[in-house]
């Protein structure tokens, strides 16, 4: 997995609160048993003209070239509520997003992020605000920077916002882990705990 | 120092410290569905790791699946067909145990594993679909995953989790007759918005969860996902144990007594403190009805549509319009004067036996409004095959009801099958999300009963004023 360090990309706003995975990505757009191939189901109510079409609607913000090559999405509160479903996170990367800010995000979302490379960055409504009203200005010039190392978001004008994330997500993140890889490293301490339960709590092991 | 029940299923899983307010926590259970199963399942072969367990994970068929009568592998969806399939053999491979399409153990997840007796107080949970928390219910800690989450759990019977916050939600009193957990549910959604519990895991606690019958603690436990909660628990008690006793998965012999006696320690200390607490009075919940697009946007039956100003510290101007334009809706408007193309009591928040009989006791005798599409999709084929020894099917079908098998269905578009465009649907289900239930349909979330007596009634409308 690509790890996230640091990145200075253009930032699209779509600051709705209670986004939820049903808009990123309609159940009806999730056709193949498959991780990819989904990047044109992303937010397809509100991106195409007709449902199931491919008609851009010119008065959706991804729709407009101004914005073109964005990889910081500026989202409202409780980003990503709803579904359980990572093809929301799938679609979300594949479409070339590699940071999501908002005030806030469901945790099932924000854990699917962090095992996909994208980062989850909790901001307040008005830094994003702020950082949406200079985007606006010239998407292409005025850039915004995500830093995990400093954990601080920088806005074109120089602001600086510090968030916190977990330090569990914020090291899977820039060492871009593979959380399994990772924990079957502990495969023998797992099997102990498990040989040990067992005495403990023997309807568990059937 | 005394300890929340989160405390005490936290401490009992932690197979290792990972620092920094993470742990390393024993997975006990985990439930697949064809949604999502055979893309973990696949993804996880493909990379040479083998599930650990196979004995302690379960896979149903419920998320794409027709719920018609006589249904086959094929659905509406055209490729609905490669997710059953892909699933089937992946599970079977793996040697995970199956509740196939025309098993009579076949339901949606969250209502088959209490009936399975896979769900047990004080296990740990998982599952790749949002609702897991339903689960809660039983005094286990239960939560959705991702499918890479599943995966995780599948091939390690672990997850890596930062503990959560913790969050007391208590109601005192009695709910009034005619009140359900599915309207406690959504009235304390609308108290405390979709992102009230953001950050916490929820204990449901009081006399009025106490009072709850199981089915009712299942609903409520359900709704937590749409406060962004983490997950939701409630305390074990007698009623728990009871039901479990004897079902398939449930200990037996020695066991049986020696893990009922573990689970009545399942219980927050009388000192244990949550990071959040608040209070509920029962007796002040009436039927409620959704009229916007998310659960937040919530009122009583006999309430109007807010005007912006009642609902500006929650919902932006955009976000408020924007969910009246969806709906069809303009403000001041009587909720119970709105009328309805459709009716739906299903989903895993509320198709049990219980929902299916309180339902059928406000349609018995009576028949559905002419142009009215009714539709009941019972939650698991026992439940089916309970209400239909009972009669209910019948009193669901004389009035009006399409009486299908089980499966998640059209709380979400599910197979493909829709309302249709504008259709404006009354259900029993948990989101009322843009087009959740199929492109451009409008839904108002509401229990059972006011299912059903919307259905009756051809608008919206007050199930108290038909009960019996």
């Amino acid at each position: 997995m690509q790890p996230f360090t640091s990145l200075t990309a253009v930032a699209v706003p779509l600051i709705r609160d209670n986004t939820d995975t049903d808009a990123i990505i309609p159940s009806r757009e999730m056709k193949t048993v498959s991780k990819v191939g989904l990047s044109g189901g992303l937010f397809a109510g509100w991106r195409y003209r007709e449902i199931g079409g491919r008609d851009p609607d010119p008065t959706f913000v991804l729709n407009d070239p101004a914005y073109a090559g964005a990889q910081i999405l500026l989202g409202g509160d409780n980003f990503g509520c709803g579904s359980s479903r990572e093809h929301a996170v799938w679609a979300l990367a594949e479409y070339g997003f590699r940071a999501v800010l908002a005030p806030s995000f469901s945790p099932i979302f924000a854990a699917n992020c962090v095992r996909n490379g994208l980062a989850p960055v909790p901001v307040p409504a008005e830094a994003i605000a702020h950082i949406a009203a200079l985007v606006a200005l010239a998407p292409q010039a005025k850039q915004v920077t995500v830093d995990l190392e400093q954990c601080v978001v920088v806005a074109p004008d120089g602001a600086t916002t510090a968030f916190e994330i977990a330090e569990e997500a914020r090291e899977m993140l820039l060492e871009g882990l593979d959380g399994i890889d990772l924990t079957l490293k502990s495969s023998e301490r797992i099997a102990a705990f498990r040989a040990q339960d067992r005495q403990l709590r023997p309807w568990i092991y059937l | 120092m005394p300890q929340t029940l989160i405390d005490k299923l936290w401490a009992a899983h932690t197979v290792a410290d990972l620092g920094n307010g993470a742990s390393l926590l024993a997975i006990d259970r985990i439930m697949l569905h064809e949604r999502t199963g055979g893309v973990a399942l696949q993804s996880l072969k493909a990379s040479g790791r083998p599930v650990l367990a196979p004995r302690q994970a379960f896979c149903t068929m419920d998320h794409v699946i027709d719920t018609f009568i006589g249904r086959s592998d094929s659905t509406v969806m055209p490729t609905g067909r490669a997710f059953i399939t892909a699933t089937r053999e992946a599970v079977l491979e793996a040697g995970i145990q199956l509740f196939d399409l025309g098993d009579p153990r076949q339901g949606i997840v969250h209502v088959i594993s209490p009936e399975q007796a896979i769900v047990l107080p004080g296990v740990t949970l998982v599952c790749p679909d949002s609702h897991t928390c339903t689960q809660g219910a039983f005094g286990a800690l239960a939560w959705g995953i991702g499918s890479t989450e599943a995966e995780h759990a599948l091939a390690t019977s672990t997850l890596r989790l930062t503990r959560p916050k913790q969050m007391r939600i208590n109601v005192e009193g009695r709910m009034t007759a005619g009140v359900t957990a599915k309207d406690l549910a959504l009235h304390i959604l609308g108290a405390l918005s979709a992102a009230g519990a953001r950050g916490h895991a929820v204990e449901f606690a009081g006399e009025a969860i106490a009072a709850l019958d199981l089915d009712g603690r299942q609903t409520l436990c359900n709704m937590a996902t749409e406060l962004a909660a983490f997950s939701a628990v409630i305390a074990p008690d007698d009623l728990v144990f009871e039901y479990l006793r004897g079902r398939p998965y449930a200990p037996a012999g020695e066991d049986w007594e020696r893990a009922k006696a573990y689970w009545r320690t399942l219980k927050s200390d009388p000192d244990a403190t949550f990071d959040m607490t608040v209070t509920f009075d029962a007796a002040a919940v009436v039927p409620m009805i959704t009229w916007g697009t998310s659960p937040q946007q919530v009122v009583g039956i006999g309430a109007a549509v807010p005007a912006y100003s009642e609902v500006a510290e929650r919902d932006s101007r955009e976000a408020y319009d924007r969910a009246l334009k969806y709906m069809g809706l303009a403000s001041g408007r009587m909720l119970n004067e709105v009328p309805i193309d459709a009716a739906f009591i299903g989903s895993c928040t509320n198709s049990r036996i219980s929902d299916l009989r309180r339902a059928a006791g406000i349609l018995a005798g009576r028949k559905v409004a002419p142009g009215v599409k009714a539709i009941c999709v019972p939650g698991s084929s026992s439940v089916k095959a309970q209400a239909e020894a009972e009669g209910l099917d019948e009193i669901f079908r004389s009035a009006g009801f399409e009486w299908r098998e089980s499966g998640c269905s059209m709380c979400f578009f599910a197979g493909g099958e829709s309302f249709g465009a504008r259709e404006r649907v009354v259900t029993s289900t948990n989101r009322n999300f843009e087009s959740r239930q199929g492109p451009e349909t409008r839904s108002h979330l509401a229990s059972p009963e006011t299912v059903a007596a919307s259905a009756i009634a051809g608008r919206l409308a007050d199930p108290r004023d038909l009960a019996a």
